[in-house]
């Protein structure tokens, strides 16, 4: 075993003059931090399990608790720093490969941080979203290239199927497995309140949630689990995963002992197997064979929905969705960098792929150039954190944004980033019984419509500020947005002026 | 009228309606300067095991037994609401013994009973487990 | 023409009241009491004299109550005949009161029986009314001794009463134990301890051979001197009126589960009847509070023609002494589950898969759980009979039945 040579990285503060000893925070901490002292008559925390999730923290009813990072430290060193050493440390105790949750937490540049955008002066007058109609809807899918009519002059429908958005941003996927049931249904029922769309991500439709179908796209990915006729017919769109942007170029791994009852049985595999997603689809090795599987599913569907063809941001993203886009896709989904993930290993997590902002920018471009861009809609994650990096993405070249990290948080996730333990404290990324029910779907649906419903506001509001009534006119108006501290090479991707041009 | 029903599947044994409830007619108006060093006699009490947890407050009863048996007249209804005058109670607790749901108790001197009144009577104006309850498993409202 | 006449003005009386208000809110109703005083509880006269109420807190209702209720009050007023075929009362005073519906609600008397010399005993006193604590209250002084004929609940809650009062009491009873009526042996056996310890002094399987005038001596020939006596031995039915009236009568008169009695339009309730006992499966005088309430509560709900039965009467007692708590209900037969753990008692018992009755003293908390088992007569089968042994508690019931406890409104 030899020495510990960790030092917990966070302090739980206890002021003992405001505590009660309710013990509130210990039965509501699955990593057993506090206990209650017989001798001592006091409550006390074992900083060691700690991992910031602050649940304590929130149901504290005299806000005697804080987490504080703590500020033990090594000698300094920019090169090796904190999370280096720490990471060494374990790796030579252990053997393994190093595995994070959610998103790439490294310093890299955020775009959405460094655009800033237009508003309308004395010329082209601002609108008042209060007073004047603003419009937030969006359609998704394939749009013909032309107008056509029969021999009568009539009007023919030529239009492929559609997803019919209210605002244009929708929850993307994360598999039942990975969340919650509960998670699950406040996805789903704000989904259908907003007149939007959830994700089943890779884990199949628990059969409760068939009713929320007409706001469901299923996910068909690598490993197939969960698919099969009813399960394609119940969506409203079907979307292929290529690949996920937390982890591009790897597959998933849900262990066996996570594989029981409903989730089994929504899989579609045995309880107790490993759910396997192998890396890449092993019928698809090439845009010919993306094609025929966007068909598969369209023909076992009638072709009366979309496919969305999910890729995550890499260095030739803009060739490869263009590939996408004429395999017959109704839609392609990029996921930047940023965009979270249950399990994935931490140094792809945190140095594969590319920021999202330049992946959009790139595939607009690239799809507009070679004029195929109103053959696929565009919607884009990996770290779509509020409403204005919505208005930049659509202003980029987005026909709407995928969100999964901001939805979570409206849940109650504090991005404790330990959703591989299974203890999520907050009843989200875990399946224990006493520990889902934290998560109580009435109010989970309820944060989410706050949540997108504000975001919408603050959409018309920017939106009317520039003078634009729709996400329409908004949509690739790239002259609504300035570059700040980018150089030359940056700004030429993202296609924007410097701020002051 | 509006009434505290309680919803097992969301409870969490956490116990916060009974802090909240034992700060509510505490009459003080610091949770710290009313609870700590305190045991707590609250008038909502959470039972419950590792699997089921839910929490028992008065359920003003249409036809409530301890308002029937009370040999005092100190419990009595008002606008659907049971409520008790301390004054009145003596502390024999026939009331403890008619209650179906063990949600009447001795107060904490033990001379008096004590009972939930919706927090009609104190400073809360509305169920204080219930505003403070974080996963709505109890909740005030009408139900036919 | 009254449309409703009761007699009587305690539990039974008011819960006719407040029975034939709820449907009929404007009915004439005729109360006639022989006491004077507005209505007041009377398992209060010991807390009186013992000072935890007073004679405004004391009463059983608000002042406004007969005003509220549309109610004539003839306080004072002693019913001495009921005419069944002229539908009327006769007051000692002469009035006579037609009813179209008739409540007789008239209590009971303490019971004195026969014992030699008491006749020369000056200061002695029943302990049943206001006026009979009133009374004893002037007749004592620190300096008192107290001798209380009766280790019952009268008896004892007397002595509670004038404790403090008091320089010495002495409880003689013919029984081996005090509080039979509610206790086992066990726990009677622990509350006489606790009491003695206290500093009452008890002559138990013993009674009062003679009395002089501030002496007794018991069967045993211990003499006992006293100034004050107190006797409290029993209570008996006050049925004459509907006896004579052609009422069927046994110890009680007999009421059905509507709480009439055998004859047209009159009903009967409290201490005076005799109803059907559940965990009895007899018919039973119940002399409890609670009981006479629900009884004049239901009688009144059909006197007004709102359709009413109460056929769940058991036996059930909350009581204290110097705040040492025993509550008990039902009846104590069967098997039984016992545990003892310093001051708390607790015994179960329990027959053909319900539960029959119970005695706790002590930690009384949420007993009412165990109440409701007897009163509902829940098989024990359906419900976790482990945990409701180790405490009273929901948790012992299946999901669906604490659903309609906790989730719905109860009816």
């Amino acid at each position: 075993m030899g020495i510990d040579l960790f030092y917990p990285e966070y302090e739980i503060v206890r002021d003992q003059n405001r505590c009660i000893a309710c013990r509130v925070c210990e039965r509501q901490c699955a990593n057993e931090v506090h206990h209650y002292d017989n001798d001592l008559n006091l409550m006390v925390s074992d900083t060691s399990k700690c991992v910031a999730c602050h649940r304590c923290v929130s149901l504290c009813p005299t806000r005697a608790l804080k987490v504080v990072k703590s500020d033990n430290t090594f000698r300094e060193n920019k090169n090796w720093t904190h999370d280096k050493i720490t990471e060494i440390f374990k790796q030579a105790q252990t053997g393994g490969v190093l595995l994070a949750s959610m998103g790439n937490p490294q310093d890299f540049p955020i775009y959405w941080d460094k655009i800033l955008i237009n508003a309308s002066q004395v010329t082209n007058p601002s609108i008042d979203p209060l007073r004047e109609p603003m419009e937030t809807k969006v359609f998704l899918g394939k749009k013909p290239d032309k107008v056509e009519r029969d021999e009568n002059g009539q009007l023919v429908d030529n239009l492929p199927p559609q997803l019919e958005l209210s605002i244009p941003i929708m929850f993307s996927a994360m598999s039942y497995g990975s969340i919650s049931y509960n998670a699950h249904e406040s996805l789903a029922r704000a989904a259908t309140a907003l007149g939007t769309y959830y994700n089943t991500g890779e884990g199949g439709l628990h059969e409760d949630f068939y009713k929320y179908g007409p706001n469901t796209i299923v996910q068909v990915a690598s490993g197939r689990f969960g698919v099969y006729k009813d399960y394609l017919e119940t969506g409203a769109a079907i979307e292929i995963k290529m690949g996920q942007g937390a982890k591009p170029g790897i597959g998933g791994h849900l262990p066996g002992e996570k594989i029981v009852g409903d989730i089994s049985k929504t899989r579609m595999i045995p309880e107790g197997t490993d759910a396997i997603s192998p890396a890449p689809h092993h019928d698809i090795y090439s845009i010919e064979d993306l094609h025929q599987l966007v068909h598969s599913l369209k023909e076992a569907t009638e072709y009366k929905k979309p496919v969305i063809v999910k890729i995550a941001a890499v260095h030739n993203v803009a060739a490869i969705a263009s590939g996408v886009a004429r395999s017959g896709a109704d839609i392609i989904a990029i996921d930047g960098f940023r965009g979270g993930t249950g399990a994935a290993p931490t140094r792809t997590r945190d140095n594969v792929g590319i920021p999202i902002e330049l992946a959009l920018a790139a595939v607009d471009k690239r799809l507009r150039d070679e004029g195929i861009r109103n053959h696929v809609s565009i919607v884009v994650g990996g770290s779509i954190r509020c409403s204005s990096d919505v208005v930049k993405a659509i202003a980029l070249g987005a026909d709407a944004v995928y969100i999964a990290t901001s939805a979570l948080v409206a849940l109650g996730c504090h991005l404790c980033r330990t959703c591989g333990t299974g203890k999520c404290n907050w009843g989200i990324a875990t399946q224990k019984p006493e520990l889902v029910k934290r998560l109580n779907p009435d109010i989970g649906c309820e944060h989410l419509v706050n949540l997108l419903t504000a975001w919408n506001r603050e959409i018309k509001e920017i939106m009317g500020g520039m003078g634009i009534n729709s996400i329409e006119a908004l949509k690739g108006n790239r002259l609504m947005l300035r570059g700040i501290g980018l150089n030359e090479k940056e700004l030429e991707i993202l296609g924007i002026k410097h701020a002051g041009e | 009228m509006k009434r505290v029903f309680v919803n097992e599947k969301w409870c969490l044994g956490c116990h916060l309606c009974e802090y909240n409830c034992a700060f509510a007619n505490s009459g003080v108006d610091d949770m710290v300067k009313a609870l700590k060093g305190k045991q707590i006699n609250p008038r909502i009490q959470v039972e419950g095991d590792n699997n089921i947890n839910f929490a028992v407050s008065c359920r003003h009863c249409a036809e409530p037994l301890c308002v029937k048996g009370c040999i005092t007249g100190a419990l009595s209804v008002k606008d659907g609401v049971i409520n008790l005058d301390s004054e009145k109670c003596v502390g024999c607790f026939t009331c403890v013994v008619s209650c179906p749901y063990g949600a009447i108790m001795p107060g904490d001197n033990g001379k008096v009973a004590q009972k939930c009144e919706l927090c009609l009577n104190n400073s809360c104006g509305e169920p204080a487990c219930v505003t403070g309850c974080p996963n709505n498993a109890i909740v005030y409202e009408e139900r036919g | 023409m009254s449309e409703y006449v009761i007699i009587g003005n305690s539990a039974a009386a008011i819960g006719t009241v407040e029975g034939i208000r709820r449907k009929d809110k404007d009915g004439e109703i005729v109360l006639i009491s022989n006491e004077p005083h507005f209505t007041y509880s009377r398992p209060l006269i010991s807390y009186l004299l013992w000072g935890k109420t007073d004679l405004q807190r004391m009463k059983y209702r608000s002042d406004d109550f007969y005003d509220k209720n549309k109610v004539t009050a003839l306080l004072g007023e002693t019913v001495v005949k009921i005419d069944k075929n002229e539908k009327t009362v006769k007051t000692q005073s002469g009035k006579v009161i037609n009813y179209n519906k008739l409540m007789v609600a008239t209590g009971s008397r303490p019971f004195v029986p026969p014992m030699k010399g008491l006749e020369k005993v000056k200061n002695k006193f029943s302990f049943m009314t206001l006026d009979d604590a009133l009374s004893l209250e002037k007749a004592i002084d620190k300096s008192s001794r107290v001798l209380i004929i009766g280790a019952g609940l009268i008896g004892l809650k007397c002595a509670e009463g004038i404790f403090d009062k008091v320089a010495s009491i002495s409880v003689v009873d013919l029984a081996d134990r005090i509080l039979p009526s509610i206790l086992d042996e066990n726990a009677s056996g622990i509350m006489q301890e606790y009491l003695e310890k206290k500093g009452i002094t008890f002559y138990l399987n013993n009674s009062a051979k003679e009395f002089e005038e501030s002496s007794a001596v018991l069967n045993d020939s211990t003499k006992i001197d006293f100034d004050i006596l107190v006797v409290a031995v029993g209570v008996r039915p006050n049925t004459e009126l509907l006896k004579e009236a052609g009422a069927e009568v046994d110890r009680g008169v007999i009421i059905d589960e509507k709480c009439a009695t055998s004859l047209d339009d009159i009903y009967c309730a409290g201490d005076c009847s005799q109803g059907f006992d559940l965990t009895q499966n007899d018919k039973r005088i119940l002399a409890l509070l609670p009981n006479a309430y629900m009884q004049g509560n239901c009688a009144g709900k059909n006197m007004a023609g709102e359709a009413a039965e109460y056929n769940v009467c058991i036996h059930m007692n909350a009581m204290g002494m110097f705040g040492y708590h025993i509550v008990s209900a039902g009846s104590y037969d069967g098997e039984s589950y016992t545990v003892r753990d310093g001051e708390n008692y607790k015994r179960l018992f329990y027959k053909d898969n319900v539960l029959k009755g119970f005695i706790i003293m002590g930690d009384i908390r949420r007993a009412g759980i165990y109440t409701d088992l007897i009163r509902k007569q829940t098989p024990l089968s359906e419900i976790d009979f482990e945990l409701i042994k180790e405490k009273p508690q929901l948790l012992a019931f299946s999901k669906s039945a604490r659903e309609n406890k906790l989730a719905k409104i109860e009816r």
